[in-house]
């Protein structure tokens, strides 16, 4: 028997190390396949087109129903991402390989959880100025961009932690919406609400509510999720 | 290096493993032969940490499972019927990835040796998409070696690959496995593991029900004290 050197002596991968090489291996993935981003695109593009058409808006109606059919777009397309981010995991095993690596099982968390946003923030970022062109309506409102990005990031990190529960069933397709709209209902209600101020021209202040619901449910449900991720994963 | 006591996994009311007993010393090359739905793949699951006993104790390169998961994941390599690798990522990037979750020094150099040793050395720059299932089984084991574990656990490695490649996997294995590896490999393929393994476990009704050493089983075919340990 041939006696094996130990000269690849393991040193231990830290959390900020492990959750870097998942959002770099998605974002590589990604790059290569755009399997993800195009069909979250396509669709989100195709939601705002049908809302144009099948409602002739006038200035004030656009003012008021924007809010709505923007975070039903981002709820929509976001869903989509977060069941593929999971199923390519899952479909070639490399879940786990992942949870085979001695790492914290929250690396996997968060790396998913901050690919998945990455992704959501740039369907975003495109779909804004078309929806804008469409619509004849400024959407480049700081408070705005604001708001979506505390929406989303609620909306990733709950959506991350269910959709690594569905993607271990048969139905998860199915399964992901509905697990995961009851549980956001309260960032949807909330994000609406501050869109709808901030682009009716109300102040900071007014909306302020709304950002301080957007910012707790971030922070309870990120600190749930870490919690519970461990026995999600688990067999 | 692997030892499990009255290992129980019960998944609601079905019990896959009935109270397991098994011992594997360092650097043995264990065969773990059985019918399908015999537990084979719950029970290496559970090995790799990747599922938690339901009773029991297990005890993997001197670490206690589920207590000490993180230290028996440094010390394991796992090959399943999948390959555990990204298409859309390249051979060394899959790597490299995996190396970056093992902290592993001198990541490159590793890379490098390891790709060599699977021979795949010329297509470190290609998709793993393009591979052929033969290749892919190839670098899923340079993956599973490149932290350089104490332990290898292979679960139907040859399953999909045709006679050419399962040839080529054969020789890895053994490049791999003499290198002092402890391996424990479930498989269907007797005639394959009778060439590869120094031991010959089987499990049937979630139990090890026959155990024989290579030198015990003497001339005797490897079919016929299987066939004769389910028998029993």
């Amino acid at each position: 028997m041939m006696e094996r050197k130990n000269r690849y002596l393991k040193a231990t991968s830290s959390l900020s190390k492990a959750i870097g090489a998942i959002v770099w291996k998605d974002l590589a993935a990604e790059l290569r396949s755009r399997e993800l981003l195009s069909a979250m695109l396509v669709f989100a593009l195709l939601v705002i087109l049908i809302f144009n058409f099948a409602l002739e808006l006038d200035a004030q109606a656009r003012r008021v129903a924007t809010a709505g059919i923007l975070w039903a777009t981002f709820a929509f397309a976001g869903t989509l991402g977060l069941n593929r981010s999971m199923a390519v995991e899952k479909d070639r095993g490399c879940l786990d390989g992942l949870l085979l690596a001695p790492v914290d099982r929250s690396a996997i968390y968060f790396g998913k959880s901050i690919s998945n946003l990455a992704f959501m923030l740039i369907i975003e970022a495109i779909v804004l100025p078309v929806y804008s062109v469409l619509y004849n309506t400024n959407l480049f409102h700081p408070g705005l961009i604001l708001v979506i990005l505390l929406g989303s990031v609620g909306y990733v990190a709950v959506g991350t932690l269910l959709s690594s529960m569905a993607v271990q069933t048969r139905t998860r397709d199915v399964l992901l919406p509905i697990l995961l709209f009851p549980v956001v209902i309260p960032i949807l209600i909330a994000a609406v609400k501050a869109s709808s101020g901030f682009l009716q021209g109300l102040t900071f202040t007014d909306v302020m509510p709304y950002i301080n619901l957007l910012i707790v449910y971030d922070v309870i449900v990120t600190a749930v999720s870490y919690m519970v991720f461990d026995y999600v994963v688990e067999e | 290096m692997i030892v499990t006591k009255k290992l129980v996994k019960r998944f609601g009311l079905k019990t896959v493993l009935r109270g397991l007993d098994l011992e594997v010393q360092a650097g043995e090359f264990v065969a773990l032969l059985g019918p399908n739905g015999a537990g084979k793949t719950t029970f290496l699951r559970i090995l790799a940490s990747l599922s938690s006993p339901t009773l029991g104790e297990v005890i993997v390169a001197g670490y206690r499972l589920p207590r000490q998961a993180s230290a028996v994941r440094h010390n394991l390599g796992v090959v399943s019927h999948m390959p555990l690798l990204y298409g859309d990522l390249t051979a060394e990037e899959n790597l490299r990835f995996y190396g970056r979750l093992y902290g592993i020094r001198e990541a490159g150099q590793r890379i490098t040796e390891v790709l060599e040793l699977v021979g795949l050395e010329s297509r470190r720059r290609d998709l793993v998409r393009t591979f052929s299932r033969g290749m892919q089984q190839r670098l899923a084991i340079g993956r599973a070696i490149l932290h350089d574990p104490d332990v290898l656990l292979f679960d139907e490695p040859h399953t999909g690959l045709d006679q050419d490649a399962c040839d080529m996997l054969d020789r890895l294995l053994r490049k791999v496995a003499g290198e002092g590896r402890t391996v424990v490999m479930t498989s269907h393929d007797l005639a394959r593991v009778e060439e590869l393994a120094s031991r010959f476990d089987v499990l049937s009704r979630g139990i090890i029900c026959a155990s024989s050493s290579r030198k015990d089983l003497g001339r005797k075919n490897l079919l016929d004290f299987y066939r004769q340990a389910l028998e029993n």
